[in-house]
């Protein structure tokens, strides 16, 4: 499948799927988060600066901490995720799914002046292009990921509830599965569609006029539906 | 079994423990001492479901529900302050003792070209010019001068503590960036070194030419054992990361880059307390105007006892 599943072999002996992010949500997500350190150093100068010398300090500490702790506060203790990435539906895990602790964020977060060179992310997006999950060199070094955390769940589809139907012939796994697939998403296509993914399935069709009736029902027979 | 079946069976059990990750992810802790077997139960029930060819989306369902249970399960530990107490007091001197041929070499690669350029200033003065602005040689002259009122401190500068905040920001930035310059094949940080040396080397040498050598010598003796040796930290932790890709030995690039990458991380984080420890002393002390033997004593006494923490501490003890 031509996807962006990041596969993770579990000791519980199954592959989970990540869904790594690619560059454009990223990007976004950064800009969000430009503009709210950008607020946050404003309203800090705004309100340090009246105390003076003393406030000069702390603004420098806060312009520090804002700087290059930002992003590593809120991935080690916001659940994976700065605001930006949580608008953008984002998060940050180690590469083999677990959530990211301090180490690895902060690698990849000190490795950000890399990826920033030579200008505005070239050297991160060159990288991020080059593998096959969106990494850039930090998250490389830090073997971390940034996948979407919110699953967007398929319409729920459903095989329609008609009488089941054995069908004629007996059929391999992946053709039940296309069968099953074929009722599920049929009410998302259009009737003229339908009709012509029908007839592909010929030894089940037989060219009949009420082919696409027929698959459904041997549908509803193939996920066990009775009477 | 087909899906349908197989769906009624499992529901409840997967309802059931997705509203246990829901407790757990918002912060429940021990109420589920079987945790692990209902854990294993769903991804059972992933891999039965993957096998079978069972629907997408009830695939996906299950899958999102053993990645969270996953998650919830191998979750980090938080670090103590018990941990940071082991840090500093063995983990640290021991990262760097481990690295001792990079510090070696990084050191004598600082010190020996601020070294050169220092004496080179001596017998040819017009070569702090080909480096530094003449403003910029104009106001460090005034900040040293002898006659001045605070050594080390320009005249319009700003209290003690927003210079503290200021050498907090300044210093830790160069040595983060000094470190992550490494990925660059280690070039990055063979760069910021040398710069940072030729620069110091030629300060220190114009000023000593003029006669200024003392002030800027008791300014920067205390903090910069701390400072400078932080710095060069960060430039052996460049140096660890770059070294990966150039030579990563037996392993991929790619694993070679993680795994010394997380190596190094402790130079890292130890430069930042030290720096953080200079920036307090540069701050506070270094500019206190007190006679010179007092300043050098004080001076070498911080650098013996740097010295000995990094050679001594978090020996194993001996048998």
């Amino acid at each position: 499948m031509l996807d962006t599943l990041h596969p993770v072999q579990t000791p519980e002996g199954v592959d989970l799927n990540l869904r790594a992010a690619g560059p454009v949500p990223r990007a976004l997500a950064w800009g969000v988060d430009a503009l709210l350190r950008a607020a946050l150093l404003a309203a800090a100068g705004l309100g340090l600066l009246a105390f003076g010398a003393a406030g000069m300090g702390v603004l420098f500490i806060v312009t520090f901490l804002v700087w290059w702790f930002y992003p590593v506060l809120f991935e080690v203790l916001g659940r994976g995720a700065t605001p930006g990435k949580r608008v953008m539906g984002l998060e940050v895990v180690h590469e083999d799914g677990t959530p990211v602790g301090w180490p690895a964020s902060l690698l990849r977060n000190l490795l950000r002046v890399v990826d920033f060179l030579p200008f505005l992310y070239v050297a991160g997006l060159c990288t991020m292009l080059i593998d096959a999950s969106f990494r850039r060199l930090g998250d490389l070094a830090a073997g971390t990921l940034v996948v979407y955390a919110e699953r967007v769940h398929a319409a729920s589809a459903e095989v329609p509830s008609v009488a089941p139907l054995a069908p004629p012939i007996p059929l391999t796994l992946d053709e039940q599965r296309a069968v099953i697939a074929f009722a599920e998403r049929a009410p998302f296509l259009s009737p003229a569609r339908v009709a012509e993914l029908a007839a592909i399935a010929e030894p089940l069709a037989e060219n009949r006029a009420d082919a696409v009736e027929r698959l459904m029902r041997m549908a509803a027979w193939l996920v066990g539906r009775t009477g | 079994m087909k899906q349908q079946q197989f769906e009624q069976r499992g529901r409840p059990r997967w309802q059931e423990f997705e509203a246990l990750l829901g407790r757990l992810e918002a912060g429940g802790r021990s109420e589920a001492p079987d945790y692990p077997f209902r854990y294993r139960r769903i991804c059972q029930d992933l891999a039965l479901a993957r096998d079978r060819r069972f629907s997408r989306s009830l695939v996906e369902q299950l899958n999102d529900l053993a990645l969270r249970g996953h998650r919830s399960l191998y979750r980090a530990r938080r670090g103590s302050l018990r941990e940071l107490g082991a840090f500093v007091g063995r983990d640290f001197p021991r990262a760097v003792r481990a690295e001792w041929r990079l510090v070696l070499f990084v050191t004598l690669l600082f010190y020996g070209s601020a070294g050169v350029l220092a004496g080179a200033v001596q017998f040819e003065p017009e070569l702090v010019y080909s480096f530094l602005e003449p403003g910029s040689v104009a106001q460090l002259e005034e900040m040293y001068d002898p006659a001045g009122a605070r050594v080390g401190v320009a005249p319009d500068a700003q209290e003690d503590l927003a210079r503290f905040g200021y050498y907090i920001w300044n210093n830790v930035s160069i040595a983060f960036r000094t470190f992550a310059a490494g990925l660059l094949f280690g070039a990055g940080t063979l760069f910021i070194v040398t710069f940072n040396a030729v620069y110091l080397g030629l300060v220190l040498g114009h000023l000593t030419q003029i006669g200024f050598g003392e002030p800027i010598r008791t300014f920067v003796i205390a903090h910069g054992a701390f400072e400078l040796t932080a710095i060069l930290f960060c430039g052996v932790a460049g140096m660890r990361l770059g070294l990966s890709l150039l030579s990563p030995g037996g392993r991929s690039r790619r694993l070679a880059l993680r795994e010394d990458a997380h190596r190094a991380l402790p130079l890292v984080y130890g430069s930042a307390l030290m720096l953080l420890l200079a920036a307090a002393i540069e701050a506070f002390w270094s500019p206190l105007p007190l006679a010179a033997s007092v300043k050098y004593g004080v001076g070498a006494v911080l650098w013996t006892l740097l010295l000995l923490y990094l050679l001594l501490a978090g020996r194993p003890r001996a048998n």
